[in-house]
């Protein structure tokens, strides 16, 4: 084993470094100045080649070979450069890959370009009141009239979706059909008379999601993705592009060094049963991060990691609950005092309370905690699916 | 970048998984368990013939020059088999003395090599603790004792001798929990002595965390083979005419037991990595290792014990094996709570 990137690595990194040199000199610019700045900079990277390295070049990309090696250090180098990466949002992280996998070539032309370039921003429309581990049970109905599909129904749990201009969406459009053989992958304008939307307020206090309403809204057929009926299987494409990244791991062992501070903070740090808690749970945070060292490699080197990738996400999750728990310990009585909001100033040991709430999110979102057991009892370890679930009731 | 296993590293644990397969399958287990012996000559052989007595020692010396990671990766099948014999002290006395300047213990190394010679650790817990000298030591746990030609013994201060068996040295077996690995306190006195490393050499503590590394691994293996046995259940025992792996409650027990222990393979494969690339925290991610594994493995077979249900608490499922060794590998060198101290004071809280 070796953790260094090696040579060729290190001699693309000094690239990148030229690169940030010269290009990402941000100084001090009034607000509009630096929107206009930042959007000219990503157009000089991607020309560059570090930016958008899946995307084809008529649509907007750099259109690079994949090399997962390359795409970290880009990262890193940007990071550290404190420069703008990629657009981030369901955009690039869903509909470009879906419309490079499975689109035609009208709705390339039409998208991809303006959602490289952050002109359309993309909300999900999978979920619904009555569809959410069980996705496939989505009920939100379109009909095709006159060459449009006209669409009634409702959606849910939306990130980001007040800021929305379009929405990749599952609607049931062959009702007789089998629940997955009767979906179909639409794309539609958010900005028309027969959507409504409207802002779900989380249980911190904040926003972040929103419902949609959909009452004869309608898109054209040809924003159609996929054959009729074959929505389901579209949602399901993902585009291996340069997806592996040591970076998630980042983030976790930050918050560990932050939840050390806050024992340090509280004048805690002493005691034997707080040493041997944060002992304990970096345990599970080295963990996390080699394996996705791990991940990494293979992804690098074409292997198959195994069950091991299924596993993440979950791992991810219980060292959340178990860093919440002993933060709540350590905040003492000033868990009782609201915390102001993020970015704001004078936030104390209280601002804990926003990960302990949002360590609850993280169960939840993207797949709950027991669909992961699932995934991982089926997928990983291959025992028989649940009997409902097979049959698909 | 390199972080997962290559195709010869993989090879390596096949061979292992395969010739403790073939010398030491669960007949043989049940055997061992049955009798006092703290020993299995059969499945020493098969594995020495492997060239694992060497493989961490220099080329130049007879060894194949591979490092701790690859020791960790052939203890994690040992574990996996609950195998016998003292491979962990094998592995170590051979690096010790090959790293050591005593010409006259180098003389064991053609036998450390072959496993012709058998070695084991008498550590008395963690270099802190020990009291042991190059006259004299009383050494409460040690290994397959009645089978060893060498002890490798941590001497006060934290220093390294090599003792003979033989005249001077005194083999009292204990009643062990682990049947798979006994015990017994070893006492010496006028005994046969090389000194390895003197008192406060830096090759010491290294050495002693290597063995942790390992220990770790055995845990991983250990583990892995509760998780896979329990799987393995879940998926042929029926129960409301289905196996009874289909049912939610059971599939997620398994799923967590998975969860504990297939992340913490890479935490294993990074402390070892550590330790032969002489990263800075290559002590405390050994402590962290042994911490981590010591703990899971010993969630794991219990959590397999419950999978299985009564058949699992039956002595000759033999279950209890494993988690037997979860025990010792809990107990012996430091507990999860003395590492995990340890590691507080290294990263400086």
């Amino acid at each position: 084993m070796d953790l260094s990137y090696g040579a060729e690595a290190e001699a693309f990194r000094t690239d990148v470094r030229a690169f940030l040199k010269g290009a990402w000199q941000p100084g001090e610019r009034r607000k509009d100045e630096l929107r206009a700045f930042i959007a000219a900079f990503r157009r000089t990277a991607t020309d560059a080649g570090f930016l958008y390295r899946g995307v084809p070049k008529r649509y907007g990309g750099s259109e690079q070979p994949v090399d997962v090696i390359k795409a970290q250090v880009i990262r890193e180098e940007f990071q550290r450069a404190r420069a703008p990466m990629e657009i981030a949002g369901n955009g690039m992280n869903m509909t470009v890959p879906t419309l490079l996998e499975r689109g035609t070539e009208e709705q390339r032309d039409l998208f991809i370009r303006k959602t490289v370039e952050g002109d359309y921003v993309w909300g999900q429309g999978y979920s619904e009141p009555g569809a959410g581990s069980d996705l496939a049970a989505v009920r939100t109905k379109g009909e095709l009239v006159d060459g449009k599909w006209i669409i009634n129904g409702q959606k849910i749990w939306t990130s980001q979706g007040m800021g929305a201009t379009h929405m990749f969406m599952l609607v049931r459009t062959e009702p007789a059909a089998p629940k997955h053989d009767g979906i179909t992958y639409l794309l539609i304008d958010l900005d028309q008379p027969g959507i409504t939307r409207r802002p779900i307020r989380q249980m911190t206090g904040e926003g972040g999601f929103c419902e949609f309403f959909f009452d004869n809204a309608e898109t054209p057929v040809g924003w159609q993705v996929g054959e009729r009926g074959q929505g389901w299987y579209v949602s399901r494409t993902t585009l291996k592009h340069e997806r592996a990244s040591i970076g998630s791991a980042d983030g976790l062992g930050n918050q560990f060094a932050k939840l050390v501070e806050l024992a340090q903070e509280v004048g805690r740090i002493k005691e034997p049963m707080v040493r041997d808690t944060l002992a304990k749970i970096e345990g599970f945070v080295m963990a996390h991060r080699y394996s996705s060292f791990r991940l990494f490699s293979c992804a690098a080197a074409g292997d198959d990691a195994g069950p091991i990738q299924l596993m993440m996400k979950l791992a991810l999750t219980e060292i959340g609950h178990d860093m919440a728990l002993l933060a709540q310990e350590l905040i003492g009585e000033t868990g009782l005092i609201e915390p102001t909001s993020a970015g704001t100033r004078g936030r104390g040991p209280e601002k804990w309370l926003d990960q302990i709430m949002g360590s609850l999110g993280n169960s939840i979102a993207g797949g709950a905690s027991n669909i992961q057991r699932n995934i991982i009892g089926e997928r990983g370890l291959g025992l028989p699916r649940d009997l409902a679930m097979e049959h698909g009731q | 970048m390199r972080f997962h296993l290559s195709e010869e590293q993989g090879a390596i644990q096949a061979a292992v998984r395969g010739t403790l397969a073939d010398s030491f399958p669960m007949e043989r287990l049940h055997k061992l368990a049955e009798s006092d012996a703290d020993f299995d000559q059969p499945s020493w052989d098969a594995l020495m013939a492997l060239g694992i007595g060497g493989l961490a020692l220099p080329e130049a010396q007879g060894g194949s020059g591979l490092g701790l990671l690859d020791a960790a990766l052939v203890i994690e099948m040992a574990g996996a088999a609950a195998a016998p014999g003292p491979l962990i002290g094998q592995i170590l006395t051979g690096i010790a003395v090959a790293r050591s300047d005593n010409a006259a213990a180098k003389a064991y190394l053609d036998g450390l090599a072959s496993g012709a010679t058998v070695a084991t650790l008498a550590f008395d817990g963690l270099p802190r603790d020990w009291t042991a000298t190059a006259d004299s030591g009383d050494i409460a746990f040690v290994q397959s004792a009645s089978a060893a030609a060498l002890f490798l013994v941590g001497t006060a201060g934290g220093g390294l001798a090599l003792i003979e068996a033989g005249e001077g040295v005194s083999v009292t077996p204990v009643k062990s929990t682990d049947r798979s690995r006994r015990l017994s306190a070893v006492n010496y006195s006028g005994a046969r002595v090389h000194l390895l490393f003197a008192a406060g050499d830096p090759f010491v503590v290294k050495l002693f965390d290597a063995a942790l590394v390992l220990i770790a691994a055995d845990a991983l293996g250990g583990a892995q083979r509760c998780v896979d046995l329990a799987v393995d259940y879940a998926k042929t025992r029926e129960q409301f005419g289905q196996p009874i792996g289909r049912f939610q409650g059971l599939k997620h027990q398994l799923a967590h037991m998975a969860l504990d222990i297939e992340p913490a393979r890479a935490l294993v494969w990074y402390a070892a990595y550590a330790h032969d690339a002489d990263l800075p925290d290559a002590a405390r991610a050994a402590a962290m290792a042994k911490a981590h594994l010591a703990d899971a493995y010993v969630r794991t077979t219990r959590a397999a014990i419950a999978a299985h249900g009564g058949i699992g608490y039956t002595w000759d499922y033999g279950l209890n094996y494993w988690f037997r060794r979860a025990i010792f590998d809990r107990a012996y060198l430091g507990s999860p709570a003395v590492h995990r101290a340890r590691a507080a004071d290294m990263a400086g809280w």
